[in-house]
């Protein structure tokens, strides 16, 4: 494609209300990859947890408003591989019974992918200028996995980020446990699921996890933390983007963006809010509190 | 069978079942003895996929003229002198069964492993008049002795150590020499062949199930490793085949595709080591096989779910294949299901036979992670089907009411952008606080559910949303 395509970014509900960073480095990897971005105002959730929890009235009437918001892109990419499976398989089952909207569910599936194999697979990127110093296990997300079959798209781009040695799972394709509302409704089941994942993650040496799904991701890094446990969580767009802190608009009022420029090149931390604030953060495996990415700048 | 054996107990059950000290080796060994089997046979197989889809196709071709193929399984087995029984539930399938039994004056019974035994419960019903059932197959007769149901299709007493078998040997074969050595495997195997073979020789009646029905044939065929199918079916008077209506295929030719699928899927063998091709009685001039042969079909709500989103759900060939690769299953194992069919084909299945209400949380267990129906060797979509009796659960009113209220709460905002924009807001900003000077929150009302066992990682404080207008 000659003429830079028109990309709808479906910025996903746990992006918007938790890792905003995450949906700024979606923006850069895509532009970086000759897009652009737009992002529909009237956007909220793909409506995953009506669907999955069988409220199937609540999950169409949410599917319309976002093929009505975003049919006319030429694509629609969400930096996440369960919401992309959402509108890409399931919006054709969850609006099939109404015929206004059926076939323009199929368009839209049709054209909506999960960031990085958009970029890979779409948009033939197959590296990035970026660095990250860390023994790294890329955790396959479900939807990703066996509904989208992405696998080694995120793992070629992390391949080429500068510092990053991969390390593989034992048991990569075997679920984390987190599973939407499952999470909270069967905590005891789940938590064993995850403990198993975070095993197989401890054996490979690794001190970072990244993945492409926010909710796995969220889980993890909360059971991490739960037990003590430092090995850092990333989304693999906030490795790959490797934003700086200029990309990001200005806050105030003691907000910490979490991503903070850095390295050894003069990085500073934005808005923590004192020095034994920082130490803290640093220790802590939660996700993006401290400065695991460094800009290549 | 133990009375907290209830699907409506599924959460307590699985607590319980997490905090089996004996029972998470157990289940470890799903993966070294079931899954990578079935990883290897499909691979040795070369063209596996090709083979499921032949599969799916086979079933899906049957159960469109079931009752067709059912008509003409019962006309072929007759033509050989057998004898066909139509069971609507549970209680007329025990009641043929017994029936027949005292017709023959049946006291002693052997039985390979069926499920659909299971699922009427015909052991205590049995019992309660005045028979003696005794299961065959190794792993069977060991949960009999337990007075606990199998915990996995093809491989009943998966959830126990080797020591907890020679506990239960040691407390039931009381004639024995309590100092014998029970420590191998094969002195295990070898103490039950010893007992069981007195029971074979003196039994008035054997049942078994079957693994398909060939109409064109009137055959059952049935897959065993033990040899015990055969010595229950050809030793005594009277053989009973006990089995369900959605069983039944076209010929024989379909059945050895299906017989492909079938032991790589479950057990990773080429082939198992017992076929069986039952059809009629002993025929003028052969020299074993029993007299009176009787097949009994099982409806039992089957027939119900033809029609429905669910139906896809009778293609099941009983493998277990995709309890091998559930991580719901490999974390709390079969019983916690409290209910015969456990795992992904339980949580499709049972809403089915036992009602949404009593069955809701096995489809609501799940990730939707979709391993089962990536190794189903006849292409069930699973979660698909489970999402279905969610969705059946929902629309008619059996979902808990906090998570309605909740979720119809959350629809309203994602409903309306507008509305979202500032719950979100409000939630990012207040999560924020609630985390003070820490990357996390350590709890929060009403989210008991998150904050069981995991940290919530702190939100950055503003939405997405907020900062890209700003960024305009």
């Amino acid at each position: 494609m000659t003429a830079r395509p028109r990309v709808g970014l479906f910025v996903t509900c746990l992006v918007d209300l938790m890792r905003p960073r995450i949906g700024f480095a979606a923006v850069k990897l895509l532009e970086d990859a000759d897009c652009d971005v737009v992002v529909p105002s009237r956007q909220t959730c793909c409506g995953q947890p009506a669907w999955n929890a069988g409220a199937d009235a609540d999950a169409a009437a949410i599917a319309r408003q976002v093929v009505d918001a975003f049919e006319t892109f030429d694509y629609v990419v969400a930096p996440s591989g369960s919401c992309a499976g959402m509108l890409r398989l399931h919006y054709p089952e969850v609006l099939a019974g109404d015929p206004a909207y059926a076939e323009r569910a199929r368009t839209l599936a049709a054209k909506t992918h999960e960031l990085i194999s958009f970029l890979v697979r779409v948009r033939h990127m197959d590296s990035v200028a970026a660095s990250c110093r860390a023994r790294v296990c890329y955790h396959d997300s479900c939807s990703s996995l066996r509904e989208l079959r992405v696998k080694d798209e995120p793992r070629r781009l992390l391949a080429s980020v500068d510092g990053l040695a991969l390390r593989e799972l034992a048991d990569a394709e075997v679920c984390c446990g987190f599973g939407g509302l499952f999470a909270v409704k069967y905590p005891e089941i789940s938590e064993r699921m995850a403990d198993d994942k975070i095993a197989d993650m401890q054996s490979t040496g690794a001190d970072l996890v990244t993945g492409a799904d926010l909710g796995c991701l969220l889980h993890l890094a909360g059971r991490m933390e739960r037990r003590g446990i430092a090995i850092r969580v990333r989304h693999v767009a906030e490795i790959l983007a490797a934003l700086d802190s200029d990309f990001l608009p200005q806050q105030g009022g003691g907000v910490p963006t979490g991503l903070q420029a850095g390295g050894e090149g003069g990085g500073r931390v934005a808005s923590v809010t004192s020095p034994s604030d920082a130490l803290t953060r640093a220790a802590s495996p939660m996700l993006g509190e401290e400065n695991a990415v460094q800009a290549e700048t | 069978m133990s009375a907290t054996f209830d699907p409506r107990r599924f959460v307590e059950a699985s607590h319980e079942a997490l905090n089996d000290p004996q029972l998470r080796p157990a289940l470890g060994r799903l993966k070294t003895h079931f899954a990578r089997g079935r990883t290897l046979a499909a691979a040795r197989f070369g063209d596996f996929e090709a083979l499921r889809e032949q599969g799916r196709a086979i079933r899906d071709h049957a159960l469109s003229r079931l009752d067709e193929l059912l008509a003409l399984f019962e006309r072929t087995t007759q033509a050989r002198g057998g004898h066909v029984h139509w069971a609507r539930d549970a209680a007329e399938a025990r009641a043929i069964v017994l029936a027949i039994l005292r017709e023959q004056g049946a006291r002693s019974v052997t039985k390979g492993k069926s499920m659909v035994s299971e699922e009427i419960a015909l052991n205590p019903f049995l019992e309660a008049n005045g028979i003696r059932p005794v299961e065959t197959d190794l792993g069977e007769y060991i949960v009999q002795l337990r007075d606990e149901p199998p915990s996995h299709i093809i491989a009943p007493a998966f959830h126990l150590a080797k020591e907890q078998v020679a506990e239960t040997f040691r407390r039931s074969h009381t004639a024995l020499d309590p100092a014998r050595p029970l420590v191998e495997r094969a002195a295990l195997v070898a103490e039950a062949r010893g007992v069981l073979r007195a029971r074979f020789e003196t039994a008035d009646a054997g049942i078994t199930g079957a693994n398909f029905l060939a109409a064109a044939e009137g055959a059952c065929v049935l897959v065993t490793n033990e040899g015990n199918g055969d010595l229950t079916r050809l030793l005594p008077r009277t053989h009973i085949v006990l089995t369900g209506i959605e069983k039944v295929v076209a010929d024989l030719g379909d059945v050895a595709v299906l017989l492909r699928l079938l032991t790589r899927s479950a057990t990773g063998q080429d082939i198992s080591s017992y076929v069986s091709i039952m059809s009629g009685p002993r025929a003028a001039g052969e020299n074993d096989g029993p007299q009176h042969f009787h097949v009994v079909l099982v409806d039992n709500g089957r027939s119900q779910l033809i029609g429905t989103e669910a139906e896809d759900v009778l293609r099941c060939i009983r493998c277990g294949a995709c309890l091998n690769h559930c991580p719901i299953y490999g974390a709390v194992g079969g019983h916690a299901y409290g209910a015969t069919y456990s795992g992904p084909i339980g949580a499709a299945l049972n809403p089915g036979l036992l009602g949404v209400g009593m069955a809701h949380h096995h489809p609501n267990a799940s990730t939707f992670c979709g391993r089962c129906a990536e190794v189903c060797p006849v292409k069930i979509p699973l979660p698909k089907i489970m999402r279905y009796w969610r969705a059946r659960e929902y629309a008619s009113g059996l979902a808990p009411k906090s998570a309605v209220f909740g979720l119809s709460l959350w629809a309203f905002a994602a409903k309306r952008p507008w509305a979202y924009r500032i719950g979100a807001r409000i939630a990012a900003r207040l999560l924020r606080w609630r985390a003070g000077g820490r990357g996390h929150i350590g709890a929060l009302p009403l989210m008991r559910g998150w904050f069981a066992v995991r940290d919530l990682p702190a939100p950055e404080g503003r939405t997405f949303h907020d900062l890209w207008q700003r960024r305009r």
